[in-house]
C-alpha cells in the first residue's frame, strides 16, 4: 500500500480497533462499579487523616463516621441524642460530674476491649495534646464543640482553668466518670461528634498517632501510620486500604456489636469536580455522591436510574442588624425592615427548590424550636407606618453589606439576594447604600468587628444543639449585633446549664420567642443540601448534621 | 554542544529564582490565606492569628521568603497545609500521573497529527485539505474542558464504552512500584489491569492532545508544502527516485525539523493543559493537585509545585533544542 495512505489508514484502524475492543471488553463501564456487596461513593477529595481527633473537614468525617463511634450518637436523620457506646448516664446535682455506663461486650477492631480505661485514655489524649495539635484547624471540635482546653496550653489556647473538661476517672471496667469545670448540657450533643470518637488506645500507641516532627514552617508532619494505615474504632466498618488519588476501601466489621452492615465493602473515590461526579454517577462508576449542585437537581430527578435525597437543613441565612448604629437601635425600624422584605420570593427564586423560609434563628429539626414565634409578613405599607411611628423622615438610609467571592448553601449567590432585598427596602421607605467586600478575610472581619450596620450572613452549625445556633449568636454581647439584652442572655445561660432535657427544650423555646420579639436580625432561609444515588441504593438516611451522622451500614444495593 | 547545554543550564538559576519570587508574592496577594481556607466560616481573628503564628505567616514577607529559599535549596519543599504531608512526597505521587497522561496525549497528537498534516499537504487544495484546516481550527479553538465533557458524554454516558474518572477501576487491585500505571500493569503481568488502565487513558489523552494534534497537523502541512517546492526535492525526483522514496528521505526528514520544535513547545504547554483535563477526569496528577492548592491557599504546595513545573518546562525545552541541533547540521556548526 502506498506509504502516504498507510499513514492515514494505520492510525484510523488503530482507533477503530480500540473502540471496538473496549466495547467488547466487558460491556463497557455502565453498572460495573457496584455489583454484589460493594458500594462506590464519589467523595470530593481524599481525607486528610483517619484520626477523628485531628480533623474537622467533612471529607475526612464521612469516612471516620463509618469506622468509629462515640459515647452517644444521633438517631439517624434527626438531632435526637441516643445511647451508643454508653448505654445510660446521670449527672451529679451540681452538674459538674457525668457518670456513663458503658456497653458490654464491645471490642475495638484490633480485638482490644472497649472499657472505661479506653474512654479515659482518649479524653486524656485530647486534653494533653502538644502545641502542634492545638490550633483550630486540627482540634476544632474538641475546643469549640466540646469546649475542652489543654493541660499545657500554647499561646492563645484555653488552659486547665477555662477548660470544660477537668478529668476522667475509670470507676470500674464499665463505668466512667467525667468531671467538668462548669455545668453544661451540650455535653451529650457534643459527644456525638466524630472528633470525640473512641479510638483504640493500643493502636494509637503502637502506630504513633501523635508522633511527628514540626518542620521549619511550624507545620506538623505526622510520622506515625495510625491515621493512614491503622485507624481502629468500634464501628460497623473496618479500614482495609488507601491509595491516595485512587480509592479508600472499608470492609464490613463482622464482629460489630450492633446490626452488621448490609454491604460488604464501601469504596471512596476522590473526584473534585462536581460535573465529573455527576457523570461518574450516570455511567455507574460511582453509586452516589454528596453536595449536588442545584442546577443538576432536574437532571437527576428526571433520570429513572437515579434518585435525589435531601438533607434536613442545619443552617440559617439571615440579615444581621447592628444596634450600635442608629436608627437600628429602634425596634420599629427593625420591624419595618422585617415587613419590607419578601422572603418567600427570594427563597423560591434563588435556592433551586431547596430553600425553606426561616421564621427564627434555627431550623425546626433542632429541639428547642418554637412554632409560635412572632412572624413578620410581607407588608411594605406597614413598614412605612412603623417608620413614621418611630418619628423618622423617609427615606431612611441604610448601609447594607454583602460578601463577594463566596457561595454557601444558605447563600448560593449573595449578590442576587442583596439586590432583591435592596429593591424591596427601597420601595418601603428606605434608601439602601450598597457595600461589599471579599468574604475572606475582609468581609468576615468587617462584620465581626461591628463595622457593618446591616449585613448578609448565615451560619452552618457544628453540632445538633440549639446552643450551637442561638447560644453562639446571643449568649454574650457581640460587636456584630451591638446590643446587650440581659433577659435573652439569662435565658440562654440557664438553658445551657439545665440538665433535664424537657426543661432545657422549653427554655430554648422561650428564648426563641423572646429573640424574635426583640428582632436582633432577620432570619430568612434554611437551605437543604442534597445527595444523589443510583435508584438501586436503599437505606441511606440523610442527617441534619451531614456526614457526621450518616452511616453506610444501613445501605443495601437492591436491583 | 556541551557548552551550549551548560550555558542553558546556568540560565536556569536566574529563571527559577525570579519565578520563585513571583510565585511567593503573588500567592500572598490573593485574598485570604491558608488559615482562612482551613477554618472557613469558623475563622475568628483569634483562630486565624493562632494558625498564622504557627505557620510563620505573621512574619514580614521578606523574612518568610528568606526562610523559604534556604529550605528549598536543601530540597525541602515544606509541608502541605491541607494534607499535612511533605510536598516532595505528594510531588512524587502526582508527577508520574501527569507524565503518563501527557505522554499519552503527545503520542496521540503525533501519531495522528503528522499523517493528517502530510495528507493535507499532498492533497493540497482539495476538500480533504480544506476540511482538515477547518477541523484543526476547531481543535485549537475548542476549550479543553468542554471537549472533555463532550467526549465523556458521548463515549461514556451515552455509549458506555469508556470510563470517565480516575486512572484505573476501583474494583481492580494493582501494586504501584513505579506509579506509572501502564508500567505497573506490565510488571505485574496483569493484562486485565493493563487494558483497564489504557481504557482510562484514552479520553483524557484525546482531550488533552486535541490542541497539539491540531497544531502539529497544521505545521506538518505547512512544512511539507514548503519542502516540496525546494530545489533538492526537484533534484531527487529528477534523479528518478520513486515518489515514496522522495517522501520519506527528503520531504519528511526535512519537514520534521520545524515539527520537532513545535512538539517540544507543545510538550511544555501540555503541562498547563493538563490542569483542566485532569480536573474534568478526576485524574490524580499535578493539575488537580495545584488547582486544589489554590482553593486551599496551600502556600507550600503552590510554591513547590509551580517551581517544579517551571523546572520541567525549561528542561524539556533544553532537550528539544539540543535534539533539534543534533538533527539539523546547519545549527551544529554555529
Amino acid at each position: 500500500m502506498h506509504l502516504s495512505r498507510l499513514r492515514i489508514v494505520l492510525p484510523l484502524a488503530a482507533l477503530a480497533l480500540v473502540l471496538v475492543a473496549s466495547g467488547c471488553g466487558g460491556g463497557g463501564s455502565k453498572s460495573s462499579g457496584g455489583g454484589g456487596g460493594t458500594l462506590v461513593f464519589g467523595a470530593e477529595a481524599d481525607p486528610v487523616v483517619l484520626d477523628g481527633a485531628l480533623v474537622s473537614d467533612g471529607t475526612s468525617i464521612r469516612v471516620l463516621y463509618q469506622i468509629y463511634e462515640g459515647l452517644t450518637a444521633l438517631k439517624p436523620g434527626t438531632s435526637e441524642v441516643v445511647p451508643s457506646l454508653a448505654t445510660s448516664w446521670k449527672t451529679s446535682a451540681d452538674g459538674l460530674s457525668w457518670t456513663f455506663n458503658l456497653r458490654e461486650g464491645v471490642k475495638f477492631q484490633d480485638g482490644e476491649p472497649f472499657n472505661a480505661d479506653a474512654v479515659c485514655f482518649n479524653f486524656d489524649r485530647w486534653y494533653n495534646f502538644p502545641e502542634a495539635f492545638q490550633n483550630a484547624s486540627v482540634s476544632y471540635y474538641w475546643q469549640y464543640g466540646f469546649g475542652g482546653g489543654f493541660a499545657k496550653p500554647a499561646e492563645g489556647a484555653v488552659g486547665p482553668s477555662d477548660s470544660l473538661y477537668k478529668s476522667c476517672e475509670a470507676v470500674d471496667e464499665k463505668t466512667v466518670k467525667l468531671d467538668l469545670n462548669r455545668p453544661s448540657s451540650t455535653v451529650l450533643s457534643t459527644l456525638t461528634l466524630p472528633a470525640l470518637s473512641m479510638e483504640s488506645p493500643k493502636a494509637l500507641q503502637d502506630f504513633g498517632a501523635d508522633e511527628g516532627t514540626v518542620d521549619k514552617d511550624g507545620l506538623f508532619r505526622p510520622s506515625g501510620s495510625y491515621g493512614t494505615k491503622h485507624p481502629t474504632g468500634t464501628g460497623p466498618f473496618k479500614f482495609e486500604s488507601w491509595t491516595r488519588g485512587d480509592k479508600l476501601v472499608l470492609v464490613r466489621n463482622d464482629d460489630y456489636w450492633g446490626d452488621k452492615a448490609k454491604v460488604e465493602k464501601v469504596i471512596f473515590r476522590p473526584i473534585s469536580d462536581n460535573a465529573a461526579r455527576l457523570q461518574a454517577l450516570q455511567t455507574g462508576e460511582i453509586q452516589g455522591y454528596d453536595l449536588v449542585e442545584p442546577q443538576d437537581a432536574d437532571t437527576i430527578t428526571g433520570d429513572d436510574t437515579l434518585q435525589l435525597l435531601e438533607r434536613p437543613p442545619f443552617n440559617v441565612g439571615y440579615i444581621g442588624f447592628n444596634q450600635s448604629k442608629p436608627p437600628l437601635d429602634k425596634l420599629e425600624v427593625r420591624q419595618a425592615i422585617a415587613h419590607a422584605i419578601n422572603r418567600q420570593r427570594v427563597v423560591d427564586s434563588f435556592y433551586g427548590g431547596r430553600g425553606v423560609v426561616a421564621k427564627e434563628f434555627m431550623p425546626k429539626e433542632i429541639f428547642g424550636y418554637a412554632d409560635d414565634v412572632v412572624t413578620y409578613d410581607y407588608d411594605p405599607a406597614k413598614s412605612k407606618q412603623l417608620l413614621q411611628k418611630a418619628g423618622l423622615t423617609m427615606p431612611v438610609s441604610l448601609d447594607f453589606w454583602y460578601p463577594t467571592e463566596v457561595s454557601r448553601d444558605y447563600m448560593p449567590d449573595p449578590k442576587r439576594n442583596f439586590e432583591a432585598f435592596a429593591a424591596d427596602l427601597n420601595k418601603a421607605g428606605f434608601k439602601v447604600k450598597p457595600h461589599s467586600a471579599p468574604w475572606s478575610p475582609d468581609y468576615t472581619d468587617i462584620i465581626e468587628t461591628g463595622k457593618a450596620q446591616v449585613y448578609l450572613i448565615g451560619w452552618i452549625a457544628d453540632f445538633a444543639d440549639p446552643d450551637n445556633f442561638i447560644g453562639t449568636f446571643f449568649q454574650s454581647p457581640k460587636p456584630e449585633w451591638g446590643f446587650d439584652n440581659a433577659e435573652i442572655q439569662g435565658l440562654l445561660n440557664k438553658a445551657e446549664r439545665e440538665t433535664d432535657q424537657a426543661k432545657r427544650t422549653s427554655l430554648y423555646q422561650e428564648a426563641n420567642r423572646k429573640i424574635m420579639e426583640f428582632l436582633p436580625g432577620l432570619p430568612y432561609v434554611h437551605a437543604k443540601a442534597a445527595l444523589a444515588f443510583q435508584s438501586k441504593v436503599e437505606g441511606y438516611v440523610p442527617s441534619p448534621v451531614g456526614v457526621g451522622g450518616e452511616s453506610f451500614a444501613s445501605v443495601a444495593l437492591g436491583d | 554542544m556541551l557548552k551550549f547545554a551548560v550555558r542553558r543550564l546556568l540560565l536556569l538559576v536566574p529563571i527559577l529564582l525570579g519565578l520563585s519570587i513571583l510565585v511567593f508574592f503573588w500567592i500572598r496577594a490573593l485574598p485570604g490565606g491558608p488559615a482562612q481556607a482551613l477554618l472557613g466560616e469558623r475563622a475568628t481573628p483569634e483562630t486565624i492569628a493562632q494558625i498564622e503564628r504557627q505557620y510563620g505567616l505573621d512574619q514580614p514577607v521578606h523574612v518568610q521568603y528568606w526562610k523559604y529559599l534556604q529550605r528549598t535549596l536543601r530540597f525541602d519543599l515544606g509541608t502541605s497545609v491541607a494534607s499535612r504531608r511533605p510536598v516532595t512526597d505528594e510531588l512524587a505521587e502526582r508527577f508520574p500521573a501527569t507524565i503518563e497522561l501527557s505522554l499519552a496525549a503527545m503520542i496521540f497528537s503525533v501519531v495522528f497529527g503528522i499523517p493528517l498534516g502530510f495528507i493535507a499537504a499532498k492533497r493540497y487544495g482539495t476538500w480533504l485539505d480544506h476540511s482538515s484546516l477547518v477541523a484543526s481550527l476547531i481543535g485549537i479553538s475548542i476549550p479543553i474542558f468542554f471537549l472533555a465533557i463532550l467526549l465523556k458524554y458521548v463515549f461514556a454516558v451515552k455509549l458506555g464504552l469508556l470510563p470517565t474518572v480516575g486512572r484505573i477501576s476501583v474494583l481492580i487491585d494493582l501494586n504501584h512500584p513505579t506509579k506509572f500505571y501502564v508500567l505497573d500493569a506490565l510488571l505485574a503481568g496483569d493484562l486485565n489491569a493493563l487494558w483497564d488502565v489504557l481504557k482510562h487513558l484514552i479520553l483524557p489523552a484525546v482531550a488533552l492532545g486535541s490542541i497539539p494534534l491540531a497544531i502539529i497537523a497544521r505545521i506538518t502541512r505547512a512544512a511539507v508544502l514548503d519542502v516540496q517546492n525546494e530545489d533538492y526535492v526537484r533534484t531527487a525526483r529528477a534523479k528518478g527516485l520513486s515518489p515514496r522514496e522522495v517522501d520519506e528521505r527528503h520531504i519528511l526528514r526535512n519537514a520534521l525539523l520545524p515539527i520537532m520544535t513545535i512538539i517540544g513547545l507543545q510538550t511544555g504547554l501540555l503541562l498547563s493543559g493538563a490542569v483542566l483535563t485532569e480536573t474534568v477526569f478526576a485524574w490524580p496528577g499535578m493539575g488537580t493537585w495545584l488547582v486544589g492548592a489554590i482553593r486551599n491557599r496551600d502556600f507550600p504546595v503552590l510554591q513547590g509545585g509551580i517551581l517544579f513545573v517551571a523546572l520541567v518546562f525549561v528542561l524539556v525545552n533544553l532537550i528539544v533544542d539540543m535534539a533539534y541541533a543534533l538533527a539539523n547540521p546547519r545549527i551544529r556548526v554555529s
